[in-house]
């Protein structure tokens, strides 16, 4: 068997980097030691969101989104995309401040996505809201999509382009020999001249086997839903100054994240979770959303996530050996991203460059004296 | 549906079930008193809008949810009848309390 | 600080009241946490105050549940009703919901005795309103003095069935028919297990005089029954079935159906304990060593959670439990344990004996499973049809759990309960497939759906130490 690349990680990223290897015909393997989908890419709270990203990421976010909005053309399935809107409140005049701010600062990168709204829209938008908000920060053409719908459909879509996806199976190590990158694994090697490391949380490990180890952990965002409820939210909220992300879905469950952590024992694949911490989640929706109050939350959960010291992925070439590119360590919001990073690693790959800013999230970029390094604090996935 | 072989002379309580007040055994489930009253449907199901009732009585089915004092998805086969206690059938996924 | 107990028991059924009172006269510090506001569990049900002027309609097994609820209650062990376990962490700490209050307890060792519940198995009508268990018709009797208003149906197979059936005869219930679905084959599946089963002579004996008493009575026993049909719009109207190859049907308000019980397993495999597919019994049961110790930590299991024994074999298995948790926690040496234990587990493998030969004869037919028709409703909650898993398989779904992402068969409220083992059957026969291959669903706490604000009030501390 002849391969142009194998790509170890069956989330969506891998699933993506694949696909777009794929369309640029090139014969591509994916290594995924579960099923696809099975961690953070199948659990993660779904949020396909613009607003509030690091400034670093928004180019790519941005791209992202322009797919997003077709993605029914890229991978024949919708994916479940919804237009909802993404909305972050205020509960005080401190907080509204600081969230417009953030928008002059995305306005003066030359973005125009994130629009501050006051009290009345803000509750025209959430009427749901306690009515101690204030105002907030909007995108109205971000949305949710269906995380395992959505990495199914980049799979299949890709397998019927060729791409051949080896499940059950664990990558136990990588190197290069002749030219060509081996990854030795429990059902035999397999060899081709490129590598593409989308291993999510265990990609540190293949990151630091090639020479590049980055500052990384593995975390285990916590997710709660609730029984049924009668429609009474549209966009993806959540709130400044506490940790939240909490949506309605179409089937009526309301979804509740927000980075609250459990256990996450990434040699095991398992999580544990927290319930302190997610009593501390349910305070939260209970005094910002009074109908939720009657709730009842039917079922928990956590998927395991890297985490890299500074909250930013890795995306790009390795500082070695050639031949082998990263995306990984999304740190709890790589899910809208995954479409705009299949591409990118694709152009890496075939042309050497890609026409997204790449550069703050290079693999060798701690390799310098850090700066500060903010504790891990999760997007909305 | 059913009947009571006798009455057993227990204490009593009074509750409304869906709006008619009824006087039921005290420390009844909520499903038995609602079911000598006559309830029917329970509930009508989120997902289609089918009617349901018990159909378990131990916990394990979720087909008895109810309205009890505005908090929807109570098993009613769980709760015990309380002085005073609003009863209602559920629609759908359940009206919500304020 | 969190309230931690020696030993937690888990249910008061004859297991869960038997190994708490066992243990608390061994001198271990006991908690027992139970859903229900009275002990008993659902096969002794109420039985302290029983509703009924003549409790005898319920017949002599009954009354031994009054004997372990009065032992119990003399035990010492702390009795925390209506307090129902909604989450177990390996490191043995018990989330509970107390009379409503959401609260965490830790225990040196926990006893799992969660019982037992009906076999859901679908069939056309089968969520219509006035279909409901034999078990849930018989709790009815039990703890509100509740029967059939008029011509009630039973249906299915198993020994309730025919406990049911007499006690409602007793009552002075009219049966408009008994519905007997057990595979004529059965029978003679049984015949090798006879000659074991006949050393528990008194347990077969009480069978054949419960068939006896109804056929006394006169009830109209149709044997043979296949393609059982809940006919109605927004309640049940008639009764549909095969036999003797003839279509039948029986107009009625109450159906009441029952295939047996299967052990209650999301508790157990909530700890990701290892489970067995029991083909003989049909359903998934906890791997336990022979004094009910599980692969999790100080976790055991006894009574009908471990695998269908009935309520006698339940409170013998309670007992071992509870001398095993006082060895381990070094109240007796594993001699006074072993020497405790002879008598005990004497009884219970007479108890035992008979249990294949009953497990044969009443065991569904495996039509009732394989011959799903596409359009009948498998998971209640989310009203997923035989079809929809059958073309979700078709699609590449291979287990349970991906099945959820497929159609959210298994996330409703009941959290898989009503649908789980048919599932996993259902898989396996479309794929060709041994059940135990293809699994079941990963159980997610909370283990019964909690309150956003029963969870909002938790304050991370739990009460004071007792």
């Amino acid at each position: 068997m002849n391969l142009d690349a194998v790509v170890v990680g069956g989330g969506l990223h891998g699933c993506s980097a694949a696909l777009q290897l794929a369309l640029r015909k090139l014969r591509c393997l994916v290594i995924e030691k579960d099923t696809v989908g099975r961690h953070a890419s199948g659990v993660n709270a779904g949020g396909v969101r613009r607003l509030d990203r690091d400034p670093a990421e928004i180019p790519l976010s941005v791209a992202a989104m322009e797919m997003w909005w077709a993605i029914a053309e890229l991978v024949g399935d919708d994916c479940g995309f919804r237009l909802s809107g993404q909305i972050k409140i205020a509960q005080n005049e401190t907080e509204l401040a600081v969230l417009e701010e953030r928008a002059r600062l995305v306005r003066s990168l030359g973005y125009e996505h994130e629009e501050p709204v006051g009290a009345n829209e803000l509750f025209r938008l959430v009427p749901a809201l306690s009515r101690h908000c204030v105002g907030g920060l909007v995108a109205r053409e971000d949305g949710f999509a269906q995380p395992y719908q959505t990495t199914k459909a980049f799979r299949d879509k890709a397998a019927s382009l060729g791409v051949r996806f080896l499940e059950g199976t664990r990558v136990l190590g990588v190197e290069r020999k002749a030219g060509d990158w081996i990854a030795e694994t429990d059902r035999g090697r397999f060899a081709a001249p490129v590598l593409v490391n989308c291993a999510g949380g265990w990609g540190d490990a293949i990151a630091a086997a090639t020479g590049d180890p980055v500052p990384f952990e593995v975390v285990a965002p916590m997710m709660m839903v609730s029984a049924r409820l009668p429609p009474f939210l549209t966009p993806v909220v959540g709130a400044a100054g506490r940790k939240l992300s909490f949506k309605q879905m179409d089937n009526g469950t309301v979804v509740i994240g927000g980075g609250h952590f459990g256990g996450a024992d990434a040699e095991a694949g398992t999580t544990s979770l927290d319930f302190r911490a997610l009593a501390e989640s349910a305070r939260t929706v209970a005094e910002l959303f009074p109908i939720m109050r009657g709730a009842s939350i039917v079922r928990c959960w956590a998927g395991l996530e890297g985490f890299v010291a500074d909250g930013l992925p890795v995306i790009g070439p390795g500082t070695g050996e050639p031949g082998i590119y990263h995306a990984f360590g999304f740190s709890t919001h790589g899910f809208q991203l995954g479409p705009a990073v299949g591409r990118i690693v694709a152009d890496l790959v075939t042309r050497g460059e890609s026409d997204l800013p790449i550069e703050p999230f290079r693999i060798d970029r701690f390799a310098k004296p850090p700066s500060a390094v903010p504790h891990p604090s999760a997007g909305s996935g | 549906m059913f009947k009571k072989l006798h009455d057993d002379g227990a204490e009593r309580v009074t509750v409304t079930i869906d709006g008619r007040e009824a006087r039921v055994p005290a420390g009844e489930t909520v499903a038995a008193a609602a079911l000598i009253h006559g309830l029917q449907p329970f509930r009508t199901s989120a997902v289609s809008g089918a009617p349901r009732a018990p159909y378990c009585m131990m916990g394990v089915c979720f087909d008895c949810l109810v309205e009890i004092d505005g908090t929807p998805n109570r098993q009613a086969c769980q709760v015990r009848v309380a002085e005073g206690m609003a009863i209602r059938r559920q629609d759908g996924a359940g009206e919500t309390a304020p | 600080m969190t309230a931690r107990h020696e030993l937690a028991v888990i249910g008061a059924g004859p297991a869960g009241l038997a190994a708490a009172a066992t243990a608390a006269e061994l001198g271990l510090k006991v908690a027992l946490f139970d859903d229900q506001p009275a002990p008993g569990g659902q096969i002794y049900r109420g039985v302290e105050r029983t509703p009924l002027a003549d409790p005898a309609v319920l017949g002599d097994d009954y009354r031994r549940g009054a004997d372990l609820a009065e032992a119990f209650r003399a035990s010492g062990a702390a009795y925390h009703p209506s307090c129902g376990v909604w989450l177990l962490t390996p490191e043995r700490e018990l989330g509970l919901l107390d009379n409503g209050q959401a609260r965490f307890v830790t225990a040196g060792r926990v006893i799992i005795a969660g019982g037992a519940m009906e076999r859901p198995v679908p069939f056309p009508g089968w969520t219509l309103p006035g279909v409901m268990t034999a078990g849930a018709g018989q709790i009815l009797l039990k703890s509100a003095g509740m029967v059939p208003g008029k011509g009630v149906v039973l249906a299915g197979t198993g020994p309730l069935l025919l406990l049911l059936a007499a006690q409602y005869l007793r009552a002075g219930v009219q049966i408009a028919a008994l519905l007997d679905m057990t595979p004529p084959s059965n029978a003679l599946r049984a015949l090798p297990h006879l000659p074991a089963a006949l050393s528990a002579f008194g347990t077969l004996a009480k069978g054949l005089a419960l068939k006896r008493e109804i056929h006394r009575a006169g009830v109209r026993v149709v044997k043979g029954v296949t393609s059982l049909r809940a006919l109605g719009e927004a309640r049940l109207e008639a009764v549909a079935y095969e036999a003797g190859g003839r279509e039948q049907r029986l107009d009625s308000e109450l159906l009441l159906v029952h295939f047996g019980v299967i052990p209650e397993s999301n508790t157990t495999r909530s700890l990701g304990i290892r489970h067995l597919w029991d083909s003989r019994q049909l359903c998934w049961r906890p791997v336990a060593d022979a004094w009910g110790n599980t692969g999790a930590e100080g976790f055991a299991v006894a009574g009908d959670g471990a695998g269908i024994g009935g309520a006698l074999a339940a409170e013998y298995a309670g007992r071992l439990a509870a001398l095993e948790a006082a060895r381990a926690l070094g109240r007796i040496d594993a001699a006074e344990r072993d020497r405790s234990a002879a008598p005990v587990r004497a009884a219970l493998a007479k108890e035992r004996r008979v249990r294949p030969f009953l497990d044969v004869l009443f065991q569904p037919a495996p039509e009732l499973i394989s011959q799903l028709a596409d359009d009948t409703v498998v998971c209640r909650c989310e009203e997923v049809t035989a079809g929809q898993i059958r073309e979700a398989v078709g699609q590449g779904c291979t287990g349970p759990n991906q099945l959820k992402s497929f159609t959210r068969c298994g996330m409703g409220p009941c959290q898989g309960r009503q649908c789980g083992t048919t599932v996993s059957q259902l898989i396996g026969h479309t794929l060709g497939r041994p059940v135990e291959e293809i699994g079941a669903y990963r159980i997610r706490p909370p283990l019964k759906p909690i309150g956003l604000t029963q969870l909002a009030a938790l304050d991370g501390e739990g009460e004071a130490a007792a």
